[in-house]
């Protein structure tokens, strides 16, 4: 057991309300699943118990609010139904899960080409075993929440699992959705995209809840993209404003491979968000794109890594934040090139656009390059709102607050434009826009 | 019919009296010319009438048919009625000429009515034959990498779909090229007519050539010093401003 950090701080349960008998009972849900599967849920469960919670002088927990991250008060919730409209977007396969279950899944038998699997995580432990064990959260946890990585994978009920084989293309996204309902509700939520040698294929997930109850929300995404593969995978994090919200990404991009991932943030009481891209191969490309609205009291926390491991690899993160009333973000890049990776270009930028005096911003821009033929650039800037521009708007007969809106769309403009499809790119505008529309 | 009252109007900037005691009326269908040379406060009245933050009126009023707007925020008195074409528009990243005037055009319909979008942009469209614009130029970003020709066409296009009752055009100094300057002038004569009011600021005669004004007035040290008809601006033109600084001396010596 650890020590409790400080004295002034109350000692809290490194496990909080998933203590060992939620597990058991958690397992015994799981009757059909297959005995590694239960094997690895198990030694993830002991991680969790035995790692402490993060303390306030983890460098990789560097400004965030260490005392919210309390984990009590939730449980496991009892499977529910939905009347949320689904994401407005047409997509070739979707998946919805309310509270760690499946509820509908549909494929439209037309878009969906033979050989892509598009299944839940419980199918594919018996069915796709394999695969299943090669890429399920198989990438190290670098960013500093390993421990509530294991609770992820001790807890995950259900999930995504997308396998696209070699040379298949998707024209239209697979969409995920994953609800949390009723007051105090845990979800796990796990989507995992496999695609293969030179596939196509685009990924869309949902996070939202069905009320505006406290839920606890501690998900994963585990992209990778085989040799020639062009992924791209888009999250719209939606939870209630009671949420706590851990969400982890690691993307794996494989030779010649191009993987371009949005996220967009908007909900949550404290929402952590990791992404590690790990560049393996010569040719390989990852764009990490992120939006967020942080108002009233957010906490918005993101911590990425670039991982350049071989010669000729490229990342571009581009972050932006608008933040409003006393929200707070903070942004943790890094960007790591290994010795052999020459050739490197590596780009990293955090903007935010401060719309209030009291919002705070963090940027912590970090590089650590070993190879000496490389271009790396990062920066990181805050910016008020321009007056002269906002004088022109209200010039024009718009008022302050529609001025403030424009300005900030216009800001994440840059982002959402470089998304191909269109309809994913006003669905994403729209989720902003009731961020706006609900003062 | 439309009047904007300028009274006696005072304007600062930080501590500093730009505008110092300057009367002038305009009336629906007149387009006025105001005149003067550098940092005589053309453009410091241009803002003032629009609202802009950083002027400080110490004294007089500005009243838009019968009502001061000196208490209103630059949003309400542009729904209101006054339009100001900027010298050096903002650029505005992201947000579409076509956005953008949706927005403006929105703002000016009531608390939870929504601006109906097949008539809006047949009105657009309407507008931007009128002015012989592009129909893909509603997609750019409002004057991102424009050049100064396109910015003084947007200027136009936003004057053409607000309709204001009182345009105040700040020309001033802007060093126009020869297209520009017909842009403008094109634009103005289109628009031109029994309801809408303009005030045009411009350093050069140049524009006024284009532009055939009502009533020009010369503008020296925050007030105005001369008023005539349209042969003023060709005076000033042949004498140079000396001649209005000379006299100007003469009379307050």
């Amino acid at each position: 057991m650890p020590a409790p950090s400080s004295a002034s701080a109350p000692a809290r349960s490194p496990v909080g309300s998933f203590a060992s008998d939620l597990f058991t009972s958690h397992l015994a849900s799981l009757a059909a699943a297959p005995a590694w599967w239960l094997d690895r849920k198990r030694a993830a469960y002991e991680q969790f118990a035995g790692l402490p919670l993060p303390r306030r002088t983890d460098e990789s927990w560097r400004f965030s609010n260490i005392l919210g991250l309390s984990l009590d008060g939730y449980g496991l919730p009892a499977p529910a139904t939905t009347r949320l409209a689904p994401f407005p977007i047409s997509s070739a396969a979707s998946l919805t899960f309310v509270n760690n279950t499946l509820i509908r899944g549909a494929a439209a038998e037309s878009k969906l080409p033979a050989g892509v699997i598009v299944t839940t995580l419980a199918e594919a432990a018996v069915r796709h075993a394999d695969l299943l064990q090669e890429h399920f959260m198989a990438q190290p946890q670098k960013l500093g929440s390993a421990k509530f990585a294991a609770l992820h994978t001790a807890f995950v009920g259900d999930g995504a699992f997308i396998h696209v084989p070699r040379g298949v293309e998707l024209a239209e996204p697979i969409l995920i959705q994953h609800i949390a309902s009723g007051a105090g509700a845990a979800v796990f939520p796990h989507t995992l995209v496999i695609a293969e040698e030179n596939s196509r294929v685009c990924v869309v997930d949902t996070f939202v809840s069905d009320d505006a109850g406290a839920h606890f929300a501690c998900g994963a995404n585990d992209l990778y993209a085989g040799h020639g593969a062009n992924l791209t995978y888009v999250g719209a994090q939606a939870w209630s404003r009671d949420t706590l919200s851990f969400q982890f990404n690691s993307t794996v991009v494989r030779r010649d491979a191009r993987v371009q991932s949005l996220n967009l943030n908007v909900g949550g009481r404290q929402a952590r968000h990791e992404s590690l891209s790990q560049l393996q191969a010569p040719g390989g490309f990852s764009e990490m794109l992120a939006l967020t609205v942080a108002d009233r009291t957010q906490e918005f926390d993101q911590r990425t890594l670039q991982i350049h491991q071989a010669p000729n690899t490229k990342s571009d993160l581009l972050y932006k934040n608008a933040l409003r009333d006393k929200a707070r973000t903070i942004f943790s890049g890094l960007i790591v090139v290994d010795p052999d990776a020459q050739k490197t270009d590596a780009y990293q930028s955090n903007r935010n656009l401060m719309l209030s005096e009291e919002a705070e911003a963090n940027s912590l821009p970090g590089l650590e390059i070993q190879a000496n033929d490389v271009r790396c650039t990062h920066g990181a800037t805050s910016s008020r709102i321009d007056p002269e521009q906002e004088f022109y708007l209200q010039s024009r007969g718009i008022t302050k607050a529609m001025a403030d809106e424009l300005l900030t769309f216009g800001f994440f403009e840059e982002v959402l434009n470089r998304l191909e499809n269109e309809e994913l790119h006003a669905a994403l505008r729209a989720l902003i826009q009731t961020q706006f529309k609900k003062k | 019919m439309s009047s904007l009252v300028i009274q006696d109007l005072h304007v600062a900037i930080g501590e500093k009296e730009i505008v110092k005691g300057l009367s002038l009326t305009i009336g629906s269908g007149e387009v006025h010319a105001v005149m003067g040379p550098n940092g005589t406060g053309k453009s410091t009245l241009a803002k003032a009438i629009a609202g802009h933050p950083d002027c400080t009126i110490t004294k007089g009023d500005v009243i838009l048919d019968g009502v001061s707007i000196l208490e209103q925020e630059a949003d309400e008195r542009a729904r209101a009625g006054i339009f100001l074409a900027f010298q050096y528009p903002s650029e505005i990243p992201g947000v579409s000429i076509a956005n953008f005037l949706r927005a403006a055009r929105q703002a000016r319909l009531a608390e939870g009515e929504e601006l109906d979008a097949t008539a809006y942009y047949k009105r657009l469209y309407a507008r931007m034959d009128l002015l012989k614009i592009d129909r893909k130029f509603t997609s750019r970003a409002v004057n991102e990498g424009f050049s100064g020709g396109e910015k003084k066409r947007c200027e136009i296009l936003q004057m053409a779909m607000l309709e204001p009752r009182i345009a105040v055009m700040d020309e001033t100094d802007s060093g126009l090229d020869i297209d520009a300057l017909r842009i403008v002038a094109d634009g103005v004569n289109t628009l031109r007519g029994p309801n809408l009011g303009v005030l045009l600021i411009t350093h050069y005669q140049r524009l006024l050539e284009y532009i055939v004004p009502d009533f020009v007035h010369v503008m020296y040290d925050g007030r105005i010093v001369k008023s005539g008809g349209k042969d003023l601006a060709l005076e000033l033109e042949a004498k140079g401003y000396d001649w209005v600084k000379k006299d100007f001396a003469t009379a307050t010596a």
